[in-house]
């Protein structure tokens, strides 16, 4: 066809090479860890690195093949076209079936060839076995691509225009969406390797703890983004202003994320105390079981959601054969060797060990119940045949009941001593939260007019996890305590992880407080309007002007004026639009979104009438950004924690510096 | 408190924990999950006024009437029964006569679904598997042109 004709092919062919040195980086220093031979051992690295290279290239040649618009390929044609926007062409890559497992191979090998890069402080055989661990994944799913999957598949003769992406898809909170989600949910595979390699060399300790605490942040943190930025698209691009469905497929992000929580605070308890080995051991591969879970949920299309897009029952069966091989023989392989491992150390109920458990047992309840909610209906249906769906008013009577208990000793955690805490002088110390908490509740009572309690108590556990983590770094730094003098050195001084606790703990806060305000308190308005009519949207007139057409690269669309005032003086003008994308015979809605301060103004249109009038339906939704400020300010919190020094000693840096860094530590 | 001890305090909490968890599941599943009916199901077993479910199957055609105040009646039907429904609030893009529904809302005292949710297939490739269903058992299928699967 052109310059680009065997490209194709020769990714098609990385592929396979991929799939080779994968099976080789799966054997080879297994064998070498167990004979204790350096050159077999040092095959790991090698491999993992070539792989990588291999699947970047392949990955490439798809990418390529959409960037010039090759029709040639099924895939291109069945996703793409050629007028297109240029972001749209690279993003369709993972749009699709195919393409989303070509990228998730990719972050597989990417973490992989991370570990062989960065890992240089790691014992030489656990080192090799994490990466053996990590290829046998990257074997499985590689497998999976080329036998059920392959990107590269051409069509003959070639035709000259192609489908087009569906055009829901086409927008730039999906384009980034996907890979986040991938380096979060596939991130946790590294977790898992870490898991399983230790249960290989029967041995686990704190710097384990110390060497697997970056990876599944790093993940957590990019699961964390995801799953907002996901959140988001389906709040501006489905229309209906809902920003959580617990469609199954966010549940299946979902429940790694709050498993993949769980551990981050486990591995705390194991990094600085010794204790709780095996449950952490356990956690790892659970929580990344629950990526495997959700990756067959949302790829074999067992599911009934707008993102089920795989409807091809082999795939089904095959990634399902990967799930069972992968959960079950971890856990055969734990449950074969964690009795093995050495106890940890010991601590009472209410202590700084006790406080994490008792956020470990909370969320993974609040994970089973996510997983019954998302199972029972697929598992039912499969029994008797009964159709059900599961939707929010299950969750809001099983997990948001979970979740108060655990938000409201949050605080609690970090003012608790090791071994031992005092839980009554934590809550002494906790005063200022204490207070901020009860005059949020009280002004939010006040200003909502005191119809129902329930939301006013969600926005006052909102203010006490913010203040409550203020209050932390106050007293840490002795400002509570009258030391003025020397609480401002001192509140510098405290260690980044203190600083990365108290804002990510301060971020869960806001998200609280913006999920409960929306929730609450949003009002909305449906009505038919004709040009110059108006409705009201809280403080808001909106009045409806006129309706322009407009031409976009790809699609037409109506554009439809409407003048926004408050106490009769204009404030801003929304446009919302009705798009049409002749390629698929598609119409989708654009809701105009004005933002003021924290809150929005959401306006979405419906049917036209033959009397030229037109539904509007606008919402106003109080404090609504903060539910995505919040996940980013979490976010941040984990890039303060990667950044303390015991990681960049411990992790990121060779033997040599990491020692001289030691003695600089245990010098000062 | 001794090793022992400590043991028995987290397990006991532990226990409580997940047998909470377990309770509030069991009580929601009892309470507050939706059944799916198609028309036909309807007719057959009957459903209480005011119990929520979900209605799924075509939009027959002839049957939408829109109102001035953004009320919208139509009838759901998988060819053998139809429902007559009623709806306030915005339509979903694909929403046309001869398309795939499903609406949640429940029944009421005159006999007519009163839907708060009407849910459309979001592409040529996909309609909620529901109504695929109940209409294969119709021996409807085929007859869906743009509604089947293209593979």
């Amino acid at each position: 066809m052109n310059g680009f004709f065997s490209l194709a092919e020769l990714g098609h062919y990385s592929l396979v090479l991929a799939l080779a040195l994968s099976l080789v980086q799966a054997t080879v220093p297994l064998w070498g860890a167990a004979k204790r031979d350096s050159r077999l051992i040092r095959v790991a690295t090698a491999t993992s690195l070539a792989g990588f290279f291999y699947i970047v290239f392949a990955f490439g040649a798809l990418v390529v093949a959409y960037v010039v618009s090759d029709f040639s390929v099924a895939n291109v044609w069945e996703n793409s076209h050629s007028a297109k926007p240029m972001l749209y062409k690279v993003t369709g890559v993972w749009g699709n079936h195919e393409g989303s497992m070509m990228l998730w191979v990719l972050i597989l090998s990417l973490f992989g060839a991370l570990v062989a890069i960065f890992g240089g402080n790691l014992p030489e055989t656990l080192k090799a076995r994490v990466l053996a661990v990590q290829a046998w994944i990257g074997s499985a799913f590689l497998l999976f691509i080329l036998l059920t999957s392959n990107p590269f598949i051409r069509l003959d003769p070639a035709p000259a225009e192609g489908q087009d992406l569906n055009p829901i898809l086409q927008d730039i909170g999906l384009a980034v969406h996907p890979p986040f989600l991938y380096l979060g949910y596939v991130g946790f595979s590294i977790a898992f390797s870490f898991a399983a390699a230790a249960l290989i060399e029967g041995r686990v300790d704190a710097a384990w703890a110390r060497w697997v605490r970056p990876w599944t942040l790093t993940a957590w943190l990019f699961l964390t983004l995801g799953i907002a930025m996901g959140s988001y698209w389906a709040y501006y691009e489905l229309g209906w202003g809902g920003w959580w469905f617990w469609d199954p497929v966010e549940n299946a992000s979902f429940m790694p994320w709050l498993a993949g929580t769980a551990l981050l605070h486990s591995a705390v308890v194991m990094e600085k105390r010794g204790a709780l080995k095996i449950w952490t051991i356990l956690l790892a591969i659970l929580t990344f079981s629950l990526s495997l879970l959700g990756t067959f949920l949302v790829r074999s299309g067992v599911l009934t959601s707008v993102h089920a897009f795989a409807t091809d029952p082999t795939r089904g069966v095959f990634i399902l054969g990967i799930l069972v091989l992968f959960i079950g023989g971890s856990l055969a392989l734990f449950a074969w060797r964690a009795p093995s491992l050495r106890q940890g150390g010991l601590f009472a109920p209410v202590s700084r060990e006790g406080a994490l458990l008792y956020n470990n047992l909370f969320l993974v309840a609040a994970t089973a119940t996510v997983f019954a909610g998302t199972l029972y209906p697929l598992a039912l249906e499969a029994v008797n045949g009964e159709k059900i769906s599961v939707g929010a008013p299950f969750y809001n009577l099983t997990f948001a009941p979970l979740m108060v208990p655990i938000l409201m000793a949050v605080p609690f955690g970090p003012m608790l001593a090791w071994k031992r805490g005092d839980l009554l002088g934590a809550a002494q110390r906790l005063a200022f939260a204490m207070v901020a908490a009860i005059v949020a509740v009280a002004v939010t009572l006040v200003l909502t007019g005191a119809e129902g309690a329930l939301a006013p108590f969600g926005i006052g556990l909102g203010v006490w996890l913010i203040a409550g983590a203020l209050n932390e770094l106050l007293d840490r730094s002795g400002i509570t305590r009258g030391n003025f003098k020397h609480a401002l050195p001192r509140f510098f001084g405290l260690p980044r992880a203190a600083f990365a606790t108290a804002i990510a703990h301060a971020g869960l806060g806001v998200t609280v407080i913006g999920i409960i305000a929306t929730t609450a308190y949003q009002t909305e308005t449906i009505r038919s309007l004709k040009p110059g009519e108006s409705l009201e949207a809280a403080a808001y007139t909106l009045t409806y002007q006129d309706v322009v057409p407009r031409t976009g690269p790809n699609y037409r669309e109506e554009v439809f004026r409407i003048v926004v005032t408050r106490d009769g003086k204009a404030v801003t003008a929304v446009a919302p639009t009705k798009r049409f994308y002749a390629a698929r015979q598609m119409a989708t809605t654009e809701s105009a979104i004005k933002t003021f301060w924290f809150s929005q103004l959401y306006v979405s249109i419906g049917d036209l009438h033959d009397d030229g009038s037109v539904t509007v339906r606008a919402y106003y939704k109080p404090l609504v950004t903060l539910i995505w400020l919040g996940t980013l300010v979490m976010a941040i919190g984990g890039v303060v924690s990667l950044s303390d020094r015991r990681f960049r000693i411990g992790a990121a840096k060779p033997a040599r510096s990491a020692r001289k860094g030691r003695a600089a530590e245990a010098g000062a | 408190m001794t090793r022992k001890q400590r043991r028995l305090t987290l397990i006991a909490g532990a226990g409580l924990v997940l047998s909470f968890a377990v309770g509030l599941v069991a009580y929601a599943m009892n309470d507050q999950i939706v059944f799916f009916y198609a028309p036909s199901e309807v007719a057959q077993k009957g459903v209480a006024p005011g119990s929520r479910i979900r209605l799924g199957g075509l939009v027959e055609e002839g049957s939408v009437k829109r109102e001035k105040d953004g009320e919208v009646f139509f009838s759901i039907t998988d060819t053998a029964e139809a429902v007559p429904v009623h709806y306030k609030g915005i339509l979903p893009d694909l929403f046309r006569e001869g398309q795939g529904v499903v609406a949640e809302g429940h029944f009421d005292t005159s006999g007519a679904f009163a839907a708060d949710s009407v849910l459309a297939k979001h592409d040529e490739n996909y309609m909620p598997p529901q109504v695929a269903d109940a209409l294969k058992k119709q021996g409807m299928w085929q007859h869906m042109g743009d509604g089947t699967q293209t593979q």
